[in-house]
């Protein structure tokens, strides 16, 4: 295996230890600031379908409120946003630096396009379904678990396969800014130093992330669809 | 059981506002299979969703079992639901559950355990003849399993009312017919007071005791199905009763001039209704015995409507000036419509 990797990446062998950091700063920043906008972006996905003109729990205010916070958080470039939220993430957790750093601004840009891709699939589902249930006696709290959640699981996963994907995407940009991470450790070396091997393994260790994420996704999805 | 008082329902405002449902007041005893038909766009279903406050309506009151909903606070009315059965056109059931889980979705919370839910949910599907498909899939089941698995899904509180929005309009004219059939059965059985949406007069004459008939949002007639049927006083309701009966035809064929309509000098064509409950008199064999007249009989559409047949004969009448006058005032006189479409006595 040593000998493989010194042959085919002469470069990408002298930096082992390096890029297994980075690998495993970026799956960090993925599994944390995943984890936190999966909740959070569901929330405000149930919140936006929920309090809609003509949901549930009609909400006109609340409705503008927070589908004009999540446009304004979509339309922001990333990596503008990346510094723009500097003081709330040095607020929040003291460093704009490494993974810890990386995390609040992750979570800014992740949370408004996975809120758009729970809302879709919310939408999707048949408001027949919102009705029977209304005529069956079931509270919002019922409806928004036992129908909307529960009926959605499979369009769900279809989102949080996009969602965590495009995470991946912006943990690099992240990484550029002082994060670290396998974008980080690409642009330093395989860029900067010209060393070609190590971008060109950086990309299929990337590849290989995305079909794995793929690959879950679908079987989530495959399970919950009858 | 349910009581309807001066429902109006508007949707929008200003000058786009929709007056869906415009003072209807309906009273709907227990036990009754009631009835109500309109084309689309008449506000039937939106009048149904009044009765559990799916739609609110603008203004009126409507009282369920004693209990006069539009005042109760959610809680309050969310149980008042769960005694108010509701079936849709498209089924609503849940993908994602069985037939077992979507009748079980209303029994949570409900203080039965789990082995109880279970025994339920059989029972339940027993009733409506379905308990091989538990652990199916909403998908793998055709339309009128499905609207079984929602009929015993809708039972499944033990609701005094089950309201059938255009239940069997999705369905094929013979699964629609042991929809209604089983739809009687639980009326029956049960005592469920059902009410009917449908823009199918063949609904209504199949299971209804009393029908509502409703044009731009109002009622604009109502009572005994026999009664609606014999003597309907409204355009519209002429028009529903036509889509169920060939008698009409006779018309379209004289427009035609087809050769069944032709008439010999002397002879006159006259539709005969039965209005009355009384058709099993043989009444056109008498007349023929009685007065020397012979009777062609061109359609005949004949139909039982809660137990008594009810429709007529389209017919030729040959035979004597004299006798056809008189032939005509004993059918008269045994209360039997008599209408001359085509008359051609005058070509003597």
């Amino acid at each position: 295996m040593q000998e493989l990797i010194t042959n085919l990446a002469p470069n990408l062998a002298s930096k082992l230890p390096d890029f297994y950091k980075a690998l495993g700063d970026t799956l960090l920043m993925v599994l944390w600031s995943g984890a936190i906008s999966f909740v959070l972006g569901l929330a405000l996905g149930v919140l936006l379908i929920v309090t809609k003109p003509g949901g549930i729990l009609e909400n006109k205010v609340l409705y503008q409120i927070v589908d004009k916070l999540v446009s304004l958080f979509r339309s922001i470039p990333f990596i503008i946003l990346l510094t723009w939220v500097m003081p709330i993430t040095r607020a929040l957790v003291g460093t704009v630096l490494y993974v810890r750093g990386a995390i609040v601004p992750l979570v800014f840009g992740s949370v408004p396009y996975f809120t758009r891709q729970v809302q879709s699939a919310l939408a999707e589902l048949d408001p027949g379904l919102i009705e029977a249930a209304e005529s069956m006696g079931s509270s919002p709290a019922e409806i928004i678990f036992r129908v909307y959640l529960k009926e959605s699981v499979a369009a769900i996963a279809r989102g949080t396969t996009i969602t965590i994907i495009s995470l991946l995407n912006l943990t690099a940009m992240a990484g550029v800014a002082g994060a670290g991470g396998l974008g980080d450790f690409a642009i330093r070396y395989g860029h900067d130093r010209n060393m070609a091997d190590i971008t060109n393994v950086t990309v299929f260790v990337l590849v290989l992330l995305v079909c794995i994420i793929e690959f879950a996704g679908g079987r989530v999805v495959k399970k919950n669809t009858h | 059981m349910i009581e309807l008082r001066n429902i109006s329902k508007d949707f929008g405002s200003g000058e786009k506002t929709v007056h869906a449902v415009r003072d209807v007041s309906l009273s709907i005893g227990t036990g009754e299979i009631f009835g109500i038909i309109g084309f689309s766009g008449a506000g039937k279903s939106t009048l149904v969703r009044c009765i559990n406050l799916l739609e609110r309506p603008t203004a009126g009151t409507v009282t369920v079992n004693g209990q006069e909903l539009m005042s109760l606070p959610p809680k309050e009315l969310r149980r008042a639901r769960k005694k108010i059965g509701m079936i849709f056109q498209h089924f609503n059931l849940m993908p994602s559950r069985t037939v077992a889980g979507n009748v079980a979705y209303p029994l949570k919370g409900s203080g039965l355990s789990k082995e109880e839910i279970q025994k339920k949910v059989t029972t339940l599907l027993e009733l409506v003849g379905i308990a091989d498909k538990a652990d199916a899939y909403p998908s793998q089941l055709s339309g009128g399993q499905k609207q079984r698995v929602a009929i015993a899904r809708a039972l499944a509180n033990d609701p005094q009312v089950l309201l059938c929005d255009e239940a069997t309009s999705a369905l094929d004219p013979q699964t629609t017919k042991s929809i209604l059939h089983l739809l009687k059965q639980l009326n029956e059985a049960l005592g469920i007071t059902i009410v009917l949406i449908t823009h199918e007069m063949a609904v209504v004459k199949e299971i209804c005791g009393r029908v509502a008939v409703m044009e731009y949002g109002r009622v604009v007639e109502q009572g005994e199905v026999f009664t609606v049927f014999a003597e309907p006083k409204q355009g519209i309701t002429k028009s529903f009763i036509h889509t169920t009966s060939n008698l009409q035809k006779v018309e379209e064929l004289i427009a035609e001039d087809s050769p069944v309509t032709r008439l010999q000098p002397g002879e006159l064509i006259v539709r005969l209704s039965y209005i009355q409950r009384n058709v099993n008199e043989p009444i056109i064999s008498a007349v023929s015995q009685l007065f020397n007249v012979s009777l062609n009989i061109i359609f005949a559409d004949i139909t039982i409507v809660q137990d008594s047949p009810i429709g007529g004969t389209v017919a030729i009448i040959s035979g004597e000036r004299k006798q056809i006058t008189k032939a005509i005032e004993y059918l008269i006189d045994k209360n039997v419509g008599v209408e001359v479409i085509k008359d051609a006595r005058a070509d003597y």
